[in-house]
């Protein structure tokens, strides 16, 4: 009986924590959220004057945010697209062949990873600005698209360990060619590997802050956009559209991420 | 070499490993050996850098000025990274021992707000804190205090957005190593008499540890970086080296002295990765 209450208790102080952990994680987005429709209009937005969801029209009024959310997803686009077929390519390819120099490879791809950005920001930048390759959508992309590989490759790694090439040994001697092997039998084995890798370039590209700020040239992204705002106050159709952004990306995962539960299991 | 050779072995090899050969050379390689000759150049009076070789960048990072912003840098990551420890690990424990489904769904709550901009969120925190933010006002109301108190621009608040960005880091390594965790190791150290503490001592901790210095290193490296959380929220109170390199991309317009401050970032980097693989680090837990 003392053995029930005292765990029921610990139970208790369990769930209380999480809560705290919880709300502490969530509390600056709530913040946000409550912010966008707040009927608010003088600097720095803060006095709660009532609900409005006129902020939410407004994005579509405002020219310079639009073109930036713009910039931000087609960045994303394109440098998960890249990073996603480079990665791919390159985590089938190590697992399959031994070659001189893999490890050397291997070091480089988690250069991106552990070095802080600030570090792969200034040196993207010296290089770009020496090679005079123009700083704008190329740059960015360039520079995404550098950052994401690894966790491409990293993902799809994961799924090639419990991989049994045999299968592809089967296909060929049934009479496949070694391309029609790969799109028919490799690709759609790794599809979950290869789709959480793309998920997470996505989501790293979408909110990258620092990479970005040096990379950019004139091009600007949401989150530079909001970098430049922050210092007079951050206007509410900028927290509209985050919250818009944050509906969008659940979306997008709950989305991708029942295809790939179900995939799993078919 | 045969031609069956070369289409059965040497050109899907090529054609696989060598557009993230190429990649990683051009934009991972190059670009810091790139930062590393920079960092011993200079530059002119109209901000132009000249190639030639020069220490006095490096002499430079000896100011007392900079040594103290080192300083700051690395207690504002080291007290980062324990509080996230001390906050993270119970929290990972509770979550990785949920049950099934909850234990997805406690999980995605996790990583559900960092979709949200990091900026964002950090203005978020500024917004809270700030005089005219909800916590002044909650604390008014309950007459906690009697005027509203400026929280921000002070080192805690910098450490607090710290701890904000980068506690999942410290979650997502410590939840997958309690998870491993294999339950009947538990249960034979209380069968055999240990109590609950020295359980955890002897058999949890140490399994666990594994867990706890990739997420250190996860949570410390970016700290030393983070130039907006200690811009937004330290108001300049609390800069890290992050900052340095920034002002000499910027206002300061010098960037051999930049290059080097990211020298300094490097060798620290560097440093503790090799720490980390010493006490048996694995590399891999990284990527996930």
């Amino acid at each position: 009986m003392k053995r029930n209450t005292r765990a029921a208790a610990g139970r208790g102080v369990g769930i209380l924590y999480c809560t705290l952990i919880y709300l502490f994680l969530f509390l600056p987005i709530t913040v946000v959220v409550s912010n966008s429709f707040n009927a608010s209009t003088s600097k720095p937005y803060l006095t709660w004057k009532g609900f409005t969801l006129a902020w939410y029209g407004r994005i579509f009024e405002n020219g310079p945010l639009l073109e930036s959310f713009g910039n931000t997803i087609l960045l994303a686009v394109i440098s998960t697209l890249l990073a996603t077929v480079v990665g791919t390519l390159a985590a089938v390819g190590m697992y399959r062949y031994k070659f001189r120099g893999k490890s050397a490879i291997d070091a480089l791809l988690y250069i991106p990873v552990v070095i802080p950005e600030i570090v792969l920001g200034i040196s993207l930048l010296t290089l770009f600005a020496n090679v005079r390759i123009q700083r704008g959508m190329i740059s960015l992309i360039l520079a995404h698209t550098t950052f994401s590989i690894p966790y491409v490759i990293f993902n799809v790694r994961a799924r090639l360990d419990g991989y049994d090439s045999s299968i592809e040994e089967a296909s060929m001697d049934l009479g496949a060619g070694r391309l029609q092997t790969f799109l028919h039998i490799t690709l759609p084995v790794l599809a979950p590997g290869i789709g959480g890798g793309a998920l997470l370039a996505f989501t790293l590209s979408l909110d990258d802050v620092i990479v970005s700020y040096f990379t950019n040239g004139q091009t600007m992204t949401f989150p530079l956009k909001v970098w430049a705002s922050i210092k007079s106050g951050v206007a509410p159709d900028v927290n509209a559209l985050s919250t818009l952004i944050l509906l969008g990306t659940i979306a997008l995962v709950v989305l991708t991420q029942s295809g790939i539960v179900k995939k799993k299991r078919g | 070499m045969t031609r069956r050779t070369f289409r059965g072995k040497v050109l899907p090899a090529g054609l696989t490993i060598g557009p993230v050969t190429l990649w990683l050379v051009f934009f991972v390689a190059v670009p810091l050996l790139y930062a590393l000759v920079m960092s011993v150049c200079s530059i002119d009076g109209s901000y132009n850098i000249v190639y030639r070789f020069t220490a006095e960048n490096y002499r430079r990072l000896l100011d007392a000025s900079y040594m103290q912003i080192y300083g700051q840098s690395i207690f504002i990551a080291f007290l980062t990274t324990i509080i996230c420890i001390v906050l993270a690990y119970p929290f990972s424990f509770l979550i990785a021992r949920a049950a099934g489904r909850k234990k997805a769904l406690l999980y995605m709550l996790v990583i559900i707000p960092f979709w949200t901009n990091s900026l964002i969120r950090i203005y978020g925190w500024k917004t809270f804190l700030g005089t005219g933010g909800w916590l002044n006002e909650a604390l008014l109301a309950l007459h906690v205090i009697n005027a509203p108190v400026d929280f921000l621009f002070t080192r805690a608040a910098t450490v607090l957005g710290m701890v904000y960005c980068l506690f999942p880091f410290m979650v997502l390594p410590l939840y997958t190593s309690i998870e491993k965790l294999d339950g009947t190791l538990l249960e034979a150290s209380a069968d055999l008499g240990a109590t609950r503490a020295a359980t955890f001592a002897r058999v949890v901790l140490p399994l666990t540890a594994g867990g706890i210095f990739s997420g250190s290193i996860m949570v410390f490296i970016p700290c030393l970086g983070y130039f907006f959380v200690s811009n937004i929220l330290g108001g300049g109170n609390s800069d890290v080296i992050g900052n340095l390199i920034e002002r000499q991309f910027g206002k300061g317009n010098n960037w051999p002295l930049g290059a080097a401050l990211s020298i300094v970032l490097i060798a620290i980097t560097l440093l503790l990765v090799k720490l980390y693989q010493r006490c048996g680090g694995d590399m891999e837990s990284f990527g996930a």
